[in-house]
């Protein structure tokens, strides 16, 4: 079965982004396939690759970094909640006139419109959220 | 590109958090595609529809005008739920009038919002292809 997952919250603050990680890496041992990763709201947070937890915890933005690389996810932030929440990629950033980027290896940001594609393409789209 | 129904759930109140407005910007881009589209209010989300909201006490920026344009971009059903309604102390009468113009009826405007109880809006749900809750 194909797949579009949405991730409502942030890292840390909410368990969403654990959730939603454990389904993915679930589904896709299970053979089924990722259409997309699709964040909105908080969930742009999962992006960054300025966090820096406490050692002894996890680093979510990290193991969603490398799912992404390992399995070629389609992973997409969406600029309109990326700005609001200071999440830029490089090219964002110059655009903007912005002196820095912060966006970890395996995010892009794009718009709505991919969102909406996510749920006309896959078979089940799967919310993560509050 | 092929049409499914998509349904957005409205749970939230409109301010306190940013869900029901980045919702809205979600409905307005999905109408784009051209797919059959459904709003539900309930919970707190009611709140998003009512009339005479001013936030000029909180220094935030009032959308709910842009419910009224959902009939321009051809979304024209919008479900509430009457259980939420009467929890909060609230009637259809506190609700805005929001309507869609029908072409296929000379143009005539018909109220876009529904009254169902919880169990027709079940129904509803489980009619959806693509439910998107916020």
């Amino acid at each position: 079965m194909k797949f579009t997952v949405m991730v409502n919250e942030g890292p840390y603050q909410h368990q969403s982004s654990d959730s939603a990680i454990q389904f993915i890496r679930a589904a896709l041992e299970k053979g089924h396939e990722i259409f997309r990763v699709f964040f909105y709201h908080d969930g742009v947070n999962n992006g960054t690759r300025l966090s820096l937890p406490p050692g002894d915890d996890r680093l979510l933005q990290k193991e969603w970094s490398e799912l992404a690389k390992e399995h070629d996810l389609d992973m997409v932030i969406c600029i309109a909640a990326a700005q609001r929440r200071g999440l830029m990629d490089a090219k964002e950033a110059e655009r903007q006139g912005l002196d820095a980027n912060n966006i970890i290896d395996g995010f892009h940001i794009s718009g709505l419109g991919q969102l909406i594609e996510g749920g006309i393409q896959s078979d089940r789209t799967i919310v993560f959220g509050d | 590109m092929s049409t499914k129904k998509f349904m957005f759930v409205n749970r939230k109140a409109p301010y306190g958090t940013v869900y029901a407005l980045e919702s809205l910007e979600v409905v307005l881009i999905a109408a784009a595609f051209d797919q059959d589209i459904s709003l539900a209010f309930i919970d707190d989300g009611v709140y998003q529809i009512t009339k005479g909201q001013d936030t000029t006490g909180i220094g935030q920026k009032n959308f709910s005008n842009a419910y009224k344009a959902l009939g321009d971009y051809d979304i024209s059903k919008l479900y509430v739920e009457k259980e939420s309604l009467a929890e909060r102390g609230l009637t259809q009468d506190d609700l805005m009038d929001l309507v869609w113009e029908d072409e296929d009826d000379d143009w005539a405007e018909k109220p876009s919002i529904i009254m169902v109880d919880r169990a027709e809006m079940t129904a509803v749900m489980a009619e959806q292809e693509v439910t998107l809750s916020f």
